[in-house]
């Protein structure tokens, strides 16, 4: 019996193993919107990669098919709240984010390019350090807490309206120097374990880790709601909890560590489609 | 904490006591990558190594090798070579090597380092995400990694 059981799941881990290269197949959202989700690698990473992949193409079938309709993607309802936050007024200014920008549809081509430099501020700015100043400059409102719900959820909104279009932030120029320093990050092997983003994301893609897929860790699905959690997750939620399995000692969301790192990591992704809100495990 | 520090040092006597030959993780001595001299003086469990390999609170190997003697262990990961027949590749010194930092063998290998306590950037509290603060000890005990060595020994085709 024992035995028995043994042989089945060697069978099992044969399986899966046979199944651990990403798949092939195309992302149609609503079955009218393709994304790419495979495509030549930005010129900056031709020593590391051919091509850059998408996390979808690493995930299961049912998980895969979960995204491409919005009626079954559960981060769309999170997209539905803040497209109501969007149109709200809020603050001693009494505007809403509508009255300065339009329809949040006037916000496609936005997500693409962030983070980004911003030459007022003199530093490169996620999307959610630009929504926080939109917040308290313009509106007079509070700030919103950097992963927080209404943080998360407006960053889906504001990616959903993008999606489709490829990643695109810039590395050069005021910009560098902010990229340096997140790539940097990514080689450096944090922790006890002394594991680096490379030593998974670049080198091991494609391969098991436990029960873990190994994706090429791309940050274009973000916000991602997450079966395992039930929620949207930020980029820097995801940063902290992969700092954190290698028994390092974590940044913090929002840090200027992590504002520099997914400005790096993005752009390893530039040329992908944006599909926040993707669904991950 | 006149209390505490009594009980720590009650227990520094007692641990010192058991393991009077214990080499600690900074006095290892490697030659080519292995280890000749048992960290403990005291014979491996390959029973209890067997356990440690396997266990997710534990050596937790599995999470980067697969190997068929723990066929009933699921979701074993493929980040380094199958461990069937590690016996029969490596001497025991070798395998000791290789558990307590792989990184002497293979330079810049993915494989954690289990008996080692300097060197780390960012060394964290276990998996809490906090910096590591006076608890901070290898990922196994030397007793451990001799149980694992002794298991790994067994491993023959
Ligand atoms: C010990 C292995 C390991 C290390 C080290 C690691 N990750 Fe991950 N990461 C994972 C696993 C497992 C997942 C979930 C499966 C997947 O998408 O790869 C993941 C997922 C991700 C994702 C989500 C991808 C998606 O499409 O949803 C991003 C982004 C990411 N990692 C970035 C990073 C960055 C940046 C670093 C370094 C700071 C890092 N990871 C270090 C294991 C790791
Ligand atoms: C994070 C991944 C990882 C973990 C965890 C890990 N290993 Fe490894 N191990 C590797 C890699 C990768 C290699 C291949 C050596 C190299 O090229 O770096 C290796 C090599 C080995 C070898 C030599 C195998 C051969 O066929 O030559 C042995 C033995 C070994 N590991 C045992 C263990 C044991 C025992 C544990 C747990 C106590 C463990 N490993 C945990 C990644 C890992």
């Amino acid at each position: 019996m024992r035995k028995l059981t043994g042989a089945v799941l060697a069978t099992l881990l044969t399986t899966s193993a046979a199944f651990a290269d990403p798949v092939d197949d195309t992302l149609i959202l609503n079955e009218e919107t393709e994304v790419v989700v495979r495509t030549a690698a930005p010129e900056h990473l031709a020593d590391a990669f051919d091509e850059v992949m998408s996390g979808w193409l690493f995930r299961g079938d049912e998980t895969r098919a979960m995204q491409m309709d919005d009626f079954d993607n559960p981060g769309m309802i999170f997209v539905e709240q803040a497209e109501d936050k969007w149109n709200t007024a809020e603050g001693t200014a009494g505007k809403s984010c509508a009255d300065c920008h339009g329809a949040s549809e006037e916000m496609a081509g936005v997500r693409p390019t962030y983070p980004k430099w911003n030459a007022d501020a003199g530093e490169v700015r996620t999307l959610e350090m630009q929504v926080n100043d939109c917040r308290t400059t313009q509106m007079g409102a509070d700030e919103w807490k950097y992963t927080g719900g209404d943080m998360v959820n407006m960053t889906a909104l504001l990616a959903s309206v993008s999606r489709g279009l490829p990643m695109n932030v810039a590395i050069d120029g005021p910009a560098q120097a902010t990229w340096e320093q997140g790539k940097e990050m990514y080689y450096t092997r944090y922790g006890q374990l002394e594991l680096s983003c490379a030593n998974c994301h670049e080198n091991n893609f494609g391969n098991m880790i436990r029960a873990d897929h190994l994706s090429q860790g791309q940050t274009n699905g973000f916000p991602v709601y997450r079966l395992k959690n039930t929620k949207l997750n930020a980029a820097h939620s995801r940063f902290k909890g992969c700092i954190r399995d290698t028994r390092a000692e974590t940044f913090a969301a929002g840090s200027p560590e992590f504002v520099a790192l997914e400005l790096y990591v993005a752009s390893r992704g530039n040329g992908l489609g944006v599909e926040g809100p993707a669904i991950r495990n | 904490m006149k209390i505490s520090v009594i009980t720590a040092l009650a227990a520094g006597v007692i641990a010192s006591g058991v393991y009077a030959e214990e080499v600690a993780p900074t006095a290892v001595s490697f030659e080519d990558g292995a280890v000749a001299q048992s960290l403990t003086g005291v014979a491996g469990d390959s029973a209890n190594g067997r356990e440690i390999v396997g266990d997710k609170g534990q050596g937790n190997c599995v999470a980067c090798h697969m190997l068929t003697d723990l066929a009933d262990v699921p979701f074993q990961g493929n980040i380094g070579p199958n461990l069937d027949g590690v016996g029969d590749r490596w001497s025991e010194a070798d395998l000791r090597g290789l558990v307590v930092n792989a990184k002497m063998m293979f330079e810049d290998s993915m494989m954690p380092s289990f008996y080692r306590t300097e060197g780390y950037t960012r060394p964290g509290n276990a998996y809490t995400g906090k910096a590591a603060d006076d608890t901070f000890a290898p990922l196994l005990s030397a007793q451990q990694v001799e149980d694992v060595v002794a298991y790994l020994a067994t491993l023959k085709e």
